[in-house]
């Protein structure tokens, strides 16, 4: 069972089907950062995502694919006509920069999808790299959140630009489709809805 | 006042109904606790040591006679009959139990009140000075924009998960009483020699672990631009704050390590995109949100008033509680009047279900019906006749509400500590009472004069102990309470942060320690000098060496 919610035309419905291919770099030594005991939880931004023999050693299937960014970067010609067939999207850490995406690849319209895996929901940093992909960099197709996607943050990515949530395996989608509509009027412009409130109605 | 329109009311509604549904989940087992945590703690609710606290939001301190009637009945109906006021002038309930807070903001709706982001990593609800409006040395009211802020920052999509709370303060007066340089964000606003409205912004500074005061990001920002600038400051912040270690998480940090010309340039970079975006605010919207803060129906009234003064010369008592708790006021013939919530044997800030609905009556018989919490823990009348002000104090006084103590020795300033907050290495409320009552003579107390005494239970500084002329900031060593003590603190337009006196002190020793602060300022001031300023006179070295005079450690403690 598919757990991916998709909005079109405002529209929010769980899709059965989806032929996109999640692509990881095999797993390396994990470095367990500590802090006061407790593991520590975040990627600082600009830290490494995978060695270059991770990267190397990353299998990538035939038909549509969605590819660490650290593998899109160093193996990009191996995918040209790939891409050019539509089958090729990217997706990103919280930890990596939309601009390093965007230094390799300024027309970001070339991919169908773009993905953000959330490795923690309280990451914050998610809504800001959506925001930035859909208003700055004009970003057009699917943008999607991966990981430990909730409902109760759905509402907020919603007005950032994703417009898919593979909310997290063992939640209901069902149940969640719920909370994109918790608030009504929102009274900031952001991403998706642009104006401010009292710029859409005499207050 | 602020007055809300359809629209504020429909998303304070809506937020309703999401808690309610969110609490029914965690209750049910649907929610865990980690995915439950953030969610609460966005609408103000903390678990604490004994039971949840809940944060309500007072926005600009302002409140009117319904609020308190209700925040009377809250604390009657859902808690053990009082409350307290925090030190960002917020309201909480030290008792209530989590299944009925869906209920509790539902009642705070119905009088237009709300939890919204007084705690957790997000742009908390945000502070002016407390005399907004009503001070005589305001040059910009600066409760409009500081409204306008608050919307953009209510359920702001971008900015809901930050790598750590977000504080902005607002002023407008040419004394800053909103403590600009303590805040994540600090915005000074005045007019240039062509009466254009400005912004000095600030940024970075808070209090903690690693006390920073802010620095200035720009000089003069025009005002249209203020949505949009601290948009951009916030993604920066956003993106690169570090998420790694919360005490390394608070923006100051983060200017710390780039510098703040890196961050400025950051900031300018990411603000080029933003300038001039649907969020620039027009002279159209500032004017409509200023209407919505209605102003009294003020009398015209000559500046003096002869039964006043009469009353004055008469009785002492009463002139003692006009020196320390009257305050000047922009009209002719009114003051605002502080209603002292600093009783010796009561937790600073703490006000039962019955002072509140006395306190909502005498706002409704002598202030429009308006009052104000203040960042010092206390209520204030914002509006009060001169003429008014005698029979006002005699009631006020019936109610325990008058100790003429405002600015005082006595009118510390405390956290919750031990006694309910989780957090804290040691209790702050004894401490408190231990000084009250040391200092309890009330001509003694004027005798020292303005001094402010600041006191956290640990390093989070909800005490706001740094910036106390004489801070106590409780310590942990090998498992018992142990307290800090620092002079030199201050806030205000000569903002300082105040330098650790030695070895830290059994809580049985710190009113001692105080007194000798004390004798050491009244052996050595001039006759204007406070406290803080003859601490930085003669500086710390007199202090240090009364205080440790016979003091061996481990065995002789000072004693009072
Ligand atoms: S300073 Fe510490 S002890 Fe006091 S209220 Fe804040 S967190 Fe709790």
């Amino acid at each position: 069972m598919s757990n991916l919610i998709k909005l079109q035309n405002g529209t929010a419905t769980i899709v059965a089907e989806d032929a996109w291919q999640i692509v990881r770099v095999p797993v390396g030594e994990v470095e367990v950062k500590k802090q006061a005991g407790k593991v520590v939880l975040f990627k600082l931004t600009g830290a490494e995502s995978a060695t270059p023999e991770q990267v190397a050693a990353t299998v990538v299937p035939a038909g549509k694919v969605l590819l660490p960014l650290s593998v899109f970067l160093a193996r990009r010609a191996e995918f040209a006509s790939r891409l050019a067939a539509g089958e090729v999207g990217v997706w990103l850490e919280t930890h990596e920069l939309v601009e390093t995406l965007v230094a390799a690849q300024a027309e970001l319209n070339v991919f169908p999808l773009i993905a953000v895996f959330i490795e923690r929901f309280a990451d914050g940093r998610a809504y800001s790299m959506a925001s930035l992909l859909r208003s700055r960099y004009g970003f057009k197709g699917e943008l999607r959140a991966l990981g430990d996607v909730l409902r109760d943050q759905l509402f907020f990515m919603k007005r950032c630009g994703f417009d898919a949530f593979d909310i997290r395996a063992d939640r209901s989608a069902e149940d969640a489709l719920a909370s994109l509509q918790d608030f009504s009027e929102p009274y900031q412009g952001a991403t998706v809805i642009e104006q401010p409130l009292w710029r859409r109605h005499a207050r | 006042m602020y007055k809300y329109d359809e629209y504020d009311q429909r998303i304070v509604n809506e937020r309703v109904a999401q808690f309610r549904d969110q609490t029914r989940r965690y209750l049910a087992g649907e929610l865990g606790e980690d995915e439950f945590k953030p969610l609460r703690l966005q609408n103000g609710l903390y678990i604490q040591r004994y039971a949840p606290m809940l944060r309500v939001a007072v926005p600009y301190g302002l409140l009117g006679s319904a609020q308190i009637r209700k925040l009377a009945h809250i604390a009657r109906t859902y808690d053990k009959g009082y409350a307290h006021v925090s030190t960002r002038q917020n309201f909480q309930f030290n008792w209530p139990e989590l299944k009925n807070v869906p209920d509790i903001l539902a009642e705070l709706a119905e009088v237009e009140m709300h939890a919204i982001q007084t705690s957790g990593n997000c742009i908390r609800n945000v502070t002016t000075d407390q005399f907004a409006g009503i001070a005589p040395d305001e040059t910009v009211d600066p409760r409009p924009l500081a409204e306008i802020i608050r919307q953009c920052s209510t359920f702001h999509p971008e900015f809901a998960l930050l790598p750590r709370k977000f504080k902005i303060a607002v002023t407008g007066a040419r004394e800053d009483r909103a403590v600009l340089q303590m805040h994540d964000v600090g915005l000074e606003l005045f007019r240039n020699p062509a009466g254009e409205l400005r912004i000095k912004v600030w940024v970075g500074g808070g209090l903690g672990r690693t006390p920073i005061l802010g620095s200035v990001l720009h000089e003069e920002l025009p005002w249209q631009h203020i949505l949009t600038y601290i948009e951009a400051i916030v993604r920066v912040y956003n993106l690169h704050g570090r998420r790694d270690n919360s005490y390394k998480a608070r923006i100051k940090i983060l200017v710390k390590a780039l510098g703040i010309e890196e961050f400025k340039r950051q900031v300018e970079a990411e603000w080029a995109f933003q300038k001039e975006g649907p969020n620039t605010v027009t002279q159209a919207e500032l004017d409509r949100v200023a209407r919505n803060f209605t102003a009294p129906d003020y009398a015209a009234l000559a500046d003096a008033d002869a039964g006043f003064e009469a009353k004055l010369a008469e009785e002492k008592g009463f002139a003692n509680w006009v020196k320390r708790n009257v305050h000047a006021h922009k009209q002719p013939g009114y003051r605002a009047v502080t209603l002292s919530l600093k009783v010796t044997g009561i937790a600073p800030g703490d006000i039962t279900d019955r002072q509140l609905d006395i306190v909502a009556d005498l706002a409704d018989k002598y202030s429009f019906g308006e009052l104000r919490t203040s960042h010092e823990q206390n209520i204030i009348l914002s509006d009060v006749k001169l003429g008014d002000l005698y029979a006002l104090w005699q009631e006020a006084r019936a109610a325990g509400l008058a100790t003429p103590n405002i600015g005082l020795i006595t009118d510390i300033i405390c956290c919750p500590g031990g006694s309910f907050c989780d957090l804290a290495n040691a209790k702050s409320i004894p401490i408190a009472e231990s000084i009250q009552r040391l200092f309890d003579d009330l001509d003694y107390q004027h005798d020292i004069g303005d001094i402010e005494l600041n006191i956290s239970g640990c390093m989070n500084s909800c005490g706001h102990h740094h910036v106390g002329h004489i801070g106590v900031l409780g310590v942990d060593k090998n498992e018992s309470e142990w307290y800090q003590v620092s002079i030199g603190g201050k806030q205000g337009n000569d903002a300082s942060l105040g330098d650790v006196i030695g070895p830290s002190f059994a809580a049985d020793e710190v009113a001692g320690v105080v007194k000798r602060l004390i004798d050491v300022y009244l052996e050595n001031r001039t006759p204007e000098e406070r406290f803080i300023d003859t601490v930085r006179r003669i500086g710390h070295v007199p202090f240090k060496a009364r205080v440790y005079a016979d003091r061996q450690p481990g065995k002789q403690k000072v004693e009072a």
